[in-house]
């Protein structure tokens, strides 16, 4: 009964949807307040009945109720507890439940934040939320119904995917799927300005908070997600640029833009039009992710089982979604103009220059993405674009982009005298350079060319990070949320560039083949083998290696890498042992027994690599901090203030 | 400046940055990608000696041999019309294994030998890389990929961890249909048990 129950909840919260989706979009305009009021009622109704379809699902994967197919396929009854309720967005069905279910608690809270706004602009950002909600609920009924049922029953289920089974990838989707549907949030906002034909800057500091959100969301997610694949995929890779990867990364490039664009709409009224573009951007990626995941039109070890159908509505979905907003966009957007202008030097160039590196990158990012796809479709031969494109390219846009940010964090407003800190700029240049120069030579003592230039930048920011909020606390001045956030922030960034140059620099791997109680040599440490044994687990059974580790001689620690046989898939994985030590994360990972008594071994020493997660989740937590600041909670009285001191109106386009 | 001169020297500027990206870009893309081919177009003489390509095909069955003890590893991928040698040193995937899809990065050295750098083993539920399906399918069209379908494993060698020993490595597992669902405790090991569903697909991301 219960799968019925769950279908039957999906169907009344579609109809729920397209009742907000029409009141919302068609009250504002129409001007019927009883409309308008509906708004609120339905999407509280649809959050309920998601949230009831949600856990019928989860009910049903507890119960082992393999009688529906999505669970037979997904689950098995000697999966853990634990791991049968992570199971549920195991695969495409309920992850798509569970996309819905996000977007939905998402909607609930706008609909209580937007009680502060206009109650016609928050009908408009409700219904254009209902609209998102309304297609891919249509699309999950249409051709990906996790309740579907399997007839006779399975006597049990196909399991898991063992390398699903992970505390990190069970929370992963849902962090990353916040990340991903709180653009759609951005993008409502954006489409109810262009409804309603205004955007002023109370606009931009209504959006901001949430935009933010979901952006420290994303961070997090993607960086769990890098960090799942680096231990759990077995092999020591913590960045693929794979489709899949790049389907949540560019997103993330371009939300990066749109919340420094943001900043500047908000501060000086300015970027009007550029901002709602980013908007609109962002959630196109983060649909055209889902299309490329969900469709699995991409070669990639991520993408769930290909059918065209749902690529087809997918597609469709994204030409109308992407579609009627661009035409909306440049049908409002001439109208909406800015008119205060800026010095070259000033705050608003820099965040211009962020701006145009970040699309930038998103850009080369989508056209590597792509191109396999668009060459195969024009039948110009199979091609594969990776690492060796991505990298160069990327790095292109990001490098100058981290020199920016040093600087334009010192740059005032509308006009930058940044003159009068050259000193102090000099001063923390010449420091970083030291700085990056004793890493580079005096540690490793050797290096590419980039290494030293990068990891110059990334102290450079973080000590001009630190510059500002030091001497305002030295002279007693209070330090607000956004410039603690932003500074927070910054530094995420900046150990970022540098945990990440030194990873790419100095990484030590060897693949070597060892006979029981043989030693290799790795930079400074020494593996011994000391053979394998049979292990056996709840649900899988296989080989256990024993690596003892010593670094200079001096004993450091046994390394365990396991080579797993899971029953029910008969799937092999490979299970690295990984631990920390001065900083640097030794990677031992069983490869096969060669014969003659011998084993291969991959060994990896990878320097500072926790820190580059490290860093991403610290550039969420400023993102997290600056969304506190008092001025997005008393945002009405404080907005008015704001635009008689900067003596810059919002224009009103109408 | 006038406002407009500023604007305008904006966004030129903005155009000349794009337009240097873009052309960068362009260049990177140029000496970067890498082509797919399988065994027949490598047969052809599509590809010079030393270019770096990606083969994609079957791995052929008993053709994995090894030295004992040692890293490197010589097989033969197949599209079943022509077969290409590769030679690899290092640790293989988990899901290598004889007479399944392979993708191997790498270049042809001058004695037709498939020298590979990289050893993919990715696959979608039928037990082949899309685009080693597709080009199977393109030479030998449907029927024969049917019949591949249909042909029953035998033992795979390449795994030979005493417990990880060899399971269900032959041909492939007929698409997975849903009702294939296993009982629970099927032994995981022995060559006869088949595989319904080696899913790759390794996550949500």
């Amino acid at each position: 009964m219960l799968p019925e129950l769950g279908q039957f909840a999906l169907i009344l919260a579609l109809l729920l949807s397209g009742l907000q989706a029409f009141f919302g979009i068609f009250g504002p305009m129409f001007a019927r307040d009883r409309w308008v009021a509906a708004v609120t009622p339905a999407v509280a109704g649809q959050f309920v009945m998601l949230a009831t379809s949600v856990a019928c699902l989860i009910y049903s994967f507890i119960s082992n109720d393999f009688s529906v197919l999505y669970i037979a396929e997904n689950s098995n009854s000697a999966l853990p507890l634990f791991y049968r309720v992570t199971a549920m967005w195991g695969a495409h069905e309920g992850s798509l439940l569970l996309w819905i279910f996000i977007l939905s608690c998402w909607t609930v809270a706008v609909s209580i934040g937007v009680s502060r706004m206009p109650v016609r602009f928050g009908a408009r950002v409700l219904g254009v939320l209902g609209v998102v909600s309304f297609g891919f609920l249509l699309f999950t009924l249409a051709t990906s119904n996790p309740f579907t049922r399997l007839d006779p029953p399975a006597p049990d289920g196909r399991d898991l995917n063992p390398v699903l089974q992970d505390p990190a990838l069970a929370i992963h989707p849902p962090i990353l799927y916040t990340g991903y549907v709180g653009f759609a949030v951005a993008f409502a906002f954006a489409c109810a300005a262009m409804l309603e034909g205004r955007l002023d800057q109370q606009w931009a500091r209504w959006t901001r908070p949430w935009t933010t959100a979901a952006w420290a969301f994303l961070s997090c997610g993607i960086a769990l997600g890098s960090w799942w694949a680096y231990y759990e995929l077995g092999w020591g890779g913590y960045w693929f640029w794979d489709p899949v990867e790049n389907a949540s990364f560019m997103p993330w490039l371009v939300g990066t833009a749109l919340i420094h664009s943001l900043a500047v709409t908000d501060k000086r009224g300015l970027f009007k039009s550029w901002t709602l573009l980013l908007a609109v951007l962002a959630f196109s990626l983060s649909l055209l992710g889902t299309f490329l995941v969900r469709s699995g039109v991409l070669v990639s070890v991520h993408s769930f089982a290909a059918d065209p159908r749902r690529g087809i509505f997918i597609l469709a979905f994204l030409v109308i979604m992407i579609g009627g907003a661009l035409t909306l966009y440049a049908w409002r957007a001439p109208k909406l103009k800015s008119q205060a202008g800026f010095d070259l030097s000033a705050r608003e160039s820099f965040l211009l220059f962020n701006n145009i590196l970040l699309v930038i990158a998103a850009a080369t990012v989508f056209a590597g993405t792509m191109a396999p796809l668009i060459s195969d479709s024009l039948g110009l031969g199979t091609l594969s674009v990776g690492a060796p494109y991505f990298n160069p390219t990327f790095m292109l846009s990001m490098l100058p982009l981290t020199a920016l940010v040093a600087l334009g964090v010192h740059a005032n407003w509308k006009r930058g005298r940044l003159s009068e800190k050259q000193r102090m700029l000099l001063l923390t240049l010449i420091a970083s350079v030291v700085l990056a120069c004793i890493t580079v030579f005096a540690i490793y003592s050797h290096g590419k060319i980039l290494t030293p230039v990068a990891a110059t930048l990334g102290i450079w920011i973080i000590l001009t990070s630190l510059v500002d909020p030091i001497d305002r606390i030295r002279r007693n001045m209070s330090l607000s949320r956004s410039v603690l956030g932003m500074t927070v922030a910054h530094i995420g960034l900046g150990l970022f560039v540098l945990s990440l140059t030194t990873v790419e620099s100095f990484t030590l791997e060897h693949d070597v083949s060892l006979a029981k109680g043989a030693s290799t040599a790795v930079g400074a440490y020494e593996f011994r083998f000391d053979g394998v044994k049979s292990i056996e687990g709840p649900n899988y059974q296989g080989v256990g290696g024993t690596v003892t580790v010593t670094r200079h001689g001096e004993p450091l620690t046994t390394l365990y890498p396991e080579k797993r046989q899971y029953y029910v898939q008969h799937t092999t994985t490979t299970e690295a042992a990984i631990e920390m030590h001065y900083g640097s994360n030794v990677l031992v990972a069983l490869g096969e027994d060669l014969g003659a008594g011998k084993w291969s071994v991959r060994i990896q020493v990878r320097p500072l690599v926790n820190f580059v997660w490290l860093a991403a989740f610290i550039m969420a937590m400023g993102g997290v901090v600056a969304l506190t600041d008092r001025r997005y909670r008393v945002a009405t009285t404080a907005g008015a203030e704001d635009t008689a001191v900067t003596g810059v109106t919002g224009e009103h386009a109408r | 400046m006038t406002p407009r001169q500023r604007r305008m020297s904006l966004v030129f500027g903005i155009l000349a940055g794009v337009g240097i990206a873009g052309a960068l870009a362009l260049s990177a893309f140029r000496s970067n990608v890498t082509f797919f081919f399988d065994p027949t177009a490598v047969a052809e003489g599509h590809v010079k000696t030393g270019e770096h390509f990606r083969l994609g095909g079957m791995v052929t069955q008993g053709s994995v041999k090894r030295t004992p003890g040692s890293l490197e590893v010589h097989f033969m991928v197949t599209d079943f019309k022509h077969d290409v040698p590769v030679a690899y040193s290092g640790v293989l995937p988990d899901l290598f294994r004889e007479g399944t899809g392979v993708v191997a990065h790498g270049h042809m050295d001058g004695n037709g030998t498939f020298v590979a750098d990289e050893v993919l083993a990715k696959h979608d539920e039928k037990y082949m890389p899309p685009e080693v399906a597709k080009s199977l399918k393109r030479r030998h069209g449907e029927a024969r990929e049917d019949a591949l379908s249909a042909a029953p494993g035998s033992g795979g060698a390449a795994q030979s961890a005493p417990n990880a020993g060899s399971e269900g490595a032959g041909g492939q597992s007929p698409p997975s249909t849903t009702s294939t669902a296993v009982p629970p405790g099927t032994p995981a090991v022995g060559p006869t048990a088949s595989a319904p569903t080696q899913v790759a697909n390794a996550g949500v991301h």
